[in-house]
């Protein structure tokens, strides 16, 4: 036996097509997932100097950032349709496989990649979005990147890239009852910081990390680009097998079970050493709420939003209570809420809807709340009205809608106004990110579907039920 | 891309930290499908009020600023997003040089494919700077070939840039007709993946 790796190790060794001394590397793409957004000056640049896509085969593309989730047959908007309808003919001039708005496998690309078994261990990832290394769950290398190198990608299916530092996020121990995935990575990155990462590619490693399901461990990984990581993942087991087994592109018979070892056995060895490790106690970790506008500013439910004069960043911390129309020293569950998303490619998947509808079942949505579901993909829609989850959602009085970003960034009409206030599951609480002048609490499905009931933030725990 | 080598220009200070790509450029003007015309949405949140007019608190929006060719900011800068139409904008609207003591890794790629340098730096003689320049009309020399930044106190500062990301912006390459020079070597690991 070689000296012991770590899984990031093995998949860059794997990958790379040309080393040179003082240069990054080149690296191979197995998979390139495209949207409308970031991709159209890509295929122009193509265009412009006559060059093809070298692999429409290994190129999958859907439409998720700017499609309307109610009325879908009418884009209003006359700059977004248009952006669709590049995208439609640029994957129909290059010859690229397109989940359009109508189509049953579009979904936002972060759900569809998981869903179809395009995300697969040990590949290479990356996609015009920074919440690519979601797919990193599965123990691929997982990035995301700019429009120019959407290009490069698409012109040559590599990319130059230095090598990563490699760095160790320990979970020591295990989440309380009623604790999420979602809530340990906003502890991790309330913890360390919101650049911690940067430089290095996390992978994510303990006892609460292999006992979070497939759907946990995408939230997880979702979110460490806001930790400034390009990439975070964690190694296959049992369980990421279990979940890729007969999905649609995912290989079948004997060779899935040959794929299968070659995964398992991706995972780090005993032994090997990352560049640095840190390490967070999972039995500390209560549900989390973001009091400010990055979403390294959070809490625990228990707790207040910062005092000025205490912290390390006093001009930061002013400005970020200022923009959120936020006291010092004011108790979380103070904080009374208008909007309610539970959606984006953090916490829109089947088991993220199932957790929320427990919550709801039976009750009502706050009077004055605008409350709204956006399933990650149109497959999770289905899977979701079969089980009877949009009943219980509009029952209680939230809107049940088509899938897509939404107010996860508001690109299409689903803003939260200015001066609003919502608690969102998605991943950025950043300035005017949900609308010009919205303030974004970043919380769990389960908190948040509270948070509907209560017209505030309440600690989920002390639902009937979510304990048991 | 357009070669660059030096630079002078009117410098800008935007002492904040942490400045995501949602606020260089906001999601309602990602929807272009050009490259070009992102400048005049730059900070947009910042620079204009719901009605759309110019928010005299916010100093870009100063005269002094008007011709600002180079960007000192805080800690992190260009976190978040991958849109590149961040760095469109801030080409656009005419920056050349970014100075911050750090910048995200998406980002930093990002701006050096359009031309921009971006150049990490000590904190305390970053301040000086900034301070300068939030005082007065305040000018830097950026000399990429010999990595040095001069103002005009006699101050001449190095900084570090990778060698390969230097001969880029000094020759203005295009990076994907660099990668097709080895393609012969790509074309052989297509061979070998199963
Ligand atoms: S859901 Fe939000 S974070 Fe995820 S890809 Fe869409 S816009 Fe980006």
């Amino acid at each position: 036996m070689g000296k012991p790796e770590t899984i990031i190790d093995k998949i860059w060794k794997k990958h790379v097509v040309h080393q040179e001394e003082g240069k990054p590397d080149l690296l191979y793409i197995d998979q390139h997932l495209v949207h409308e957004v970031t991709s159209p000056q890509a295929f122009e640049g193509l265009r412009m100097n006559n060059r093809k896509v070298r692999r429409p085969d290994l190129t999958f593309a859907t439409m998720d950032h700017n499609v309307p989730t109610i009325n879908r047959q009418v884009v209003k908007d006359e700059i977004s349709k248009k952006q669709m309808e590049t995208l439609k003919q640029n994957c129909a001039d290059f010859g690229i496989k397109l989940a359009d708005m109508f189509h049953p496998d579009q979904g936002i690309v972060h759900v569809i990649g998981p869903q179809l078994g395009l995300t697969q261990p040990g590949k290479t990832i990356v996609c015009g979005d920074s919440h690519t290394s979601t797919h990193g769950a599965f123990g691929a290398l997982a990035f995301g990147i700019g429009t120019s190198e959407v290009e490069h990608v698409l012109a040559t299916q590599t990319i130059w890239q230095e090598r990563p530092k490699s760095l160790n996020v320990k979970v020591i121990g295990d989440l309380g009852p009623g604790v999420t995935a979602k809530d340990l990575i906003l502890a991790i990155i309330g913890k360390f910081g919101v650049r911690f990462g940067t430089g290095y590619v996390m992978e994510y490693t303990g006892e609460a990390i292999r006992n979070l399901s497939m759907e946990g461990r995408m939230t997880v990984c979702n979110m460490s680009i806001e930790a400034g990581a390009r990439a975070g993942l964690i190694s296959p087991d049992q369980k990421t097998i279990d979940y890729l087994e007969g999905r649609e592109y995912v290989p079948n018979g004997e060779a899935f079970y040959k794929a299968a070892e070659e995964w398992l056995a991706l995972a780090t060895d005993e032994g090997a050493t990352y560049d640095h490790t840190v390490t967070i106690q999972a039995d500390e970790i209560e549900p989390q709420v973001t009091w400010g506008t990055n979403p390294g500013m959070c809490v625990p439910i228990g707790g207040n939003t910062p005092v000025v004069a205490d912290s390390d960043h006093k001009e930061d911390v002013k400005r970020a209570l200022e923009y959120m129309g936020l006291e010092e020293n004011q108790p979380i569950t103070s904080i009374e809420i208008d909007h309610v998303f539970i959606g984006s490619c953090t916490n829109s998947r089947l088991s993220d809807l199932e957790k929320a509808a427990a919550i709801v079942k039976g009750r009502k949505v706050k009077d004055h709340i605008k409350a709204i579901v956006v399933p990650g993909s149109f497959s999770v829609k289905l899977q979701a009205e079969a089980a009877g989850l949009d009943k219980v959602f509009t029952e209680a009085g939230f809107e049940w809608r088509e899938s897509g970003c939404s107010m996860c960034l508001g690109m299409n009409d689903d803003i939260v106004p200015a001066g609003g206030r919502c608690a969102s599951t998605s991943n950025r609480n950043f300035e005017g990110r949900q609308g010009n002048g919205a303030r974004t609490h970043l919380v769990s499905p389960e908190m948040a579907a509270a948070a509907a009931i209560e017209g505030r933030f309440v600690d989920v725990r002390n639902f009937a039920g979510v304990l048991s | 891309m357009e070669a660059i080598q030096e630079h002078k220009g009117l410098v800008y200070p935007l002492d904040r930290s942490n400045v995501d790509t949602d606020q260089i450029i906001p999601k309602q003007f990602l929807k272009r499908i050009e490259r070009t015309g992102f400048g005049e949405f730059l900070f947009y949140n910042w620079r204009f009020d719901d009605d759309g007019n110019p928010r005299e608190d916010f100093t870009l929006n100063q005269q002094q600023y008007k011709n600002a060719s180079i960007l000192i900011a805080g800690e992190n800068f260009g976190c978040g997003s991958s849109r590149e139409h961040a760095p469109w904008a801030l080409t656009d609207f005419g920056f050349k040089v970014i100075l911050a003591p750090s910048f995200a890794d998406i980002f930093y790629n990002n701006a050096l494919k359009n031309g921009i340098i971006p150049i990490k730096m000590e904190e305390e003689q970053l301040h000086e700077w900034m301070q300068d320049a939030a005082d007065s009309q305040f000018v830097l020399h950026v000399d990429l070939r010999n990595q040095q930044i001069s103002d005009e106190k006699g101050n001449v500062i190095t900084f570090d840039i990778p060698e390969y990301h230097k001969e880029k912006l000094l020759n203005g390459w295009d990076d994907i007709a660099l990668t097709l020079l080895q393609e012969n070597k790509i074309l052989a690991y297509e061979a070998n993946r199963n």
